[in-house]
């Protein structure tokens, strides 16, 4: 019990350490490349007066060490701040983005892990066998069809012939309107788990390839289990660990997956956000807009490792 | 020992390596499409049917082996099979590039982390942990969103995203070095830290550093298609793969083909490399290439 306190407060300060890094990284860097947000407001023709005038109404003629200390504790309160082009505020902005971008997030994930873990055990079982072999060279195409292009062919296929579905967008009401909104996700959902499961399952399958070689599968085995009763009672708590560990470093390659799919299927979610105010070099809302999906993928890190601690037989987290 | 029996021997375990590669399925095929990337590629510096960036509102929209384009025309009349070509020497050009720098900087950071005294390396590592949560796709729309979108942005951006993830990987290969018994050796005979890096740890980790780079060049492809779609990363009139999607998923409807082309070019481009690596480490793991050989041997039977 003690030790796992101990380590769940060593890997919180850690966590919290990491977090303060990476926000100072994407303060400085933002500030300290060239490029004048000034300028971008004040237009080419604004004279060096007009100029120092936005500056001082942004706050950017203070010490950079004062501007970031207003910003991250502003960040604490969770303001994070107000875009200068628009007045908009950047947290009020992205929660709502967030209803679109999380649902699809957790909704790929599931069908990941839905697909991947029942085919890569049976990929590692049959390993010698063709239906082993089939799965493996899947999951290779998996990972290799770029997720922007099986997104195109998946309109084309289930909404511009047959109009199944719909192509793009999401209702303007959004979660008003529950079942349309669902239904705009469906396509969404399944190109973005494509590579995700693809890349898991194999993962899966090398981390069930494992447990099959050990001697402890083979004395169960011995004392009259079934194989398969071996593996589903034995096995596959053995397994979990590694996979939920990539699981993680999934869910984090699962949200900048997200920004490419929500442009091919024209979503309003948190990348469509980001790619226009890029566009409009807008560095007040991308600076906020980069440290919330930083965090995000930061705290996944953090849960992943408890989670992984909690689970692994050996690590002993059930005492 | 002197430079010539050491210069043969690394020759043999190359050709070795090589021959290992080729009787794997999982190699050959790999060598085989990075092979014709590469040829792609390198033809099209010198020659292609046509200027892939030739506009002719004449030739707009002909159809596959019509009016002497063997792949047809798109909405501009530009010829798609010499944009495609162009878009090979594209991607090879940036993931050739990105690979270097994310090996230099991946290096860089786990010789830092893993081969430093305590004091210094254990916070080399947390940063190691913290620049994890900057994927490349983050870190080409802080580029973007300063300097604008360019080739350099995404060579860049795929480096150092990339580069982190190198130095993960090598970060743990170097201690696992490191504490052999063969290091502590050369240490009591006087190797310094420099001269046991050069000699002792750089090529023993070798062969895990080239199966992770075939995997970054891997990642690069796909992030420089992801990239250019989103406009991070080649602009116009450079041909890319990725624009060429983006630039005719209006026309996905009329004219499937031009769309799947390129999808296709960046899907074999990856799984090449991916492929390569993967035969690379069976080639390069004496542990695995037992069980190759025993597959090959099962399968010569049937």
């Amino acid at each position: 019990m003690n030790i796992l306190v101990l380590f769940l407060l060593r890997r919180l300060v850690l966590l919290i350490g990491a977090l303060a890094v990476a926000s100072l990284l994407i303060f400085l860097v933002l500030r300290l490349l060239p490029g004048d947000v000034a300028q971008t407001i004040g237009g080419i023709q604004a004279s060096p007066a007009q100029l120092a005038q936005i500056r001082r109404e942004l706050g950017l003629d203070r010490p950079l060490l004062a501007q970031y200390w207003t910003w991250i504790s502003g960040v604490v309160t969770g303001d994070l701040g107000y875009s200068p082009l628009d007045g908009a505020s950047v947290s009020s902005q992205l929660a709502s983005k967030l209803a679109v971008t999380g649902p699809l997030a957790l909704g790929a994930v599931l069908l990941a892990v839905l697909g991947a873990v029942p085919l890569g055990v049976l990929a590692a079982v049959r390993r010698r066998g063709r239906v082993g072999t089939a799965v493996s060279a899947l999951s290779q195409l998996g990972i290799a069809l770029p997720t922007l292009w099986v997104g195109l062919l998946l309109v084309t296929v289930f909404a511009v012939e047959t109009r199944l579905l719909p192509a793009e967008g999401f209702p303007v009401d959004g979660w008003a309107s529950p079942g349309q909104a669902l239904r705009s996700l469906v396509l969404p959902c399944v190109t973005l788990a494509l590579p995700e499961g693809a890349v898991l399952l194999r993962f899966v399958r090398s981390a069930v390839l494992d447990v099959l070689d050990q001697d402890w599968l083979r004395t169960a085995r011995a004392k009259g289990r079934t194989r398969t009763g071996a593996l589903l009672h034995h096995g596959l708590r053995n397994a979990a660990p590694p996979v939920v560990s990539v699981l993680g470093l999934e869910l984090a390659t699962l949200i900048v997956g997200a920004v490419i799919v929500e442009q091919v299927f024209n979503l309003p979610g948190v990348g469509a956000m980001l790619i226009t105010d890029v566009g409009e070099r807008d560095l007040a809302m991308v600076q906020g807009e980069v440290l919330v999906i930083t965090a995000a993928i930061l705290v996944i890190g953090f849960a992943v490792d408890v989670a992984h601690r909690l689970i692994d037989p050996r690590l002993g987290g059930r005492e | 020992m002197n430079a010539r029996p050491r210069r043969r021997r690394r020759v043999a375990t190359l050709r070795a390596t090589g021959r290992a590669l080729w009787r794997s399925r999982t190699g050959r095929l790999g060598l085989i499409l990075t092979g014709l990337l590469v040829l792609a590629a390198l033809v099209s510096a010198f020659w292609t049917p046509y200027d892939p960036t030739l506009v002719d509102p004449v030739q707009q929209w002909l159809l596959p082996l019509s009016g002497g384009h063997l792949l047809g025309t798109d909405n501009l009349g530009r010829d798609e099979l010499s944009q495609l070509l162009a878009g090979a020497g594209t991607t090879l050009e940036v993931a050739l590039l990105a690979t270097a720098i994310a090996t230099v900087v991946g290096l860089a950071l786990a010789l830092a982390a893993a081969a430093t005294p305590r004091w210094a390396g254990s916070p080399v590592e947390r940063l190691i942990d913290v620049l994890v949560a900057f994927p490349v796709l983050l870190i080409a729309i802080i580029l973007a969103a300063v300097y604008g979108g360019s080739t350099w942005t995404a060579v860049t951006a795929i480096g150092l995203g990339s580069g982190v993830a190198v130095a993960r990987v090598a970060r743990a290969e170097i201690t696992r070095v490191l504490g052999t018994d063969y290091v502590v050796a050369a240490h009591v005979a006087g190797s310094g830290t420099g001269r046991t890096i050069r000699r002792h740890v750089l090529p023993n980790i070798l062969p895990t550093l080239i199966v992770q780079l075939s995997l970054v060049m891997a990642v690069a492809v796909l992030a420089e298609a992801g990239l250019s779609y989103l406009g991070f990363g080649t602009q116009p009139p450079t041909v890319s793969w990725g624009r060429m999607l983006q630039e005719q998923q209006n026309y996905i409807a009329i004219r499937p083909l031009l769309v799947i082309w390129p999808g296709i070019a960046v899907a074999l481009a990856v799984l090449g490399f991916n492929l390569l690596g993967d035969g690379l480490r069976e080639a390069t793991d004496p542990r695995l290439r037992g069980s190759a050989a025993v597959e090959a041997a099962v399968e010569a039977e049937q």
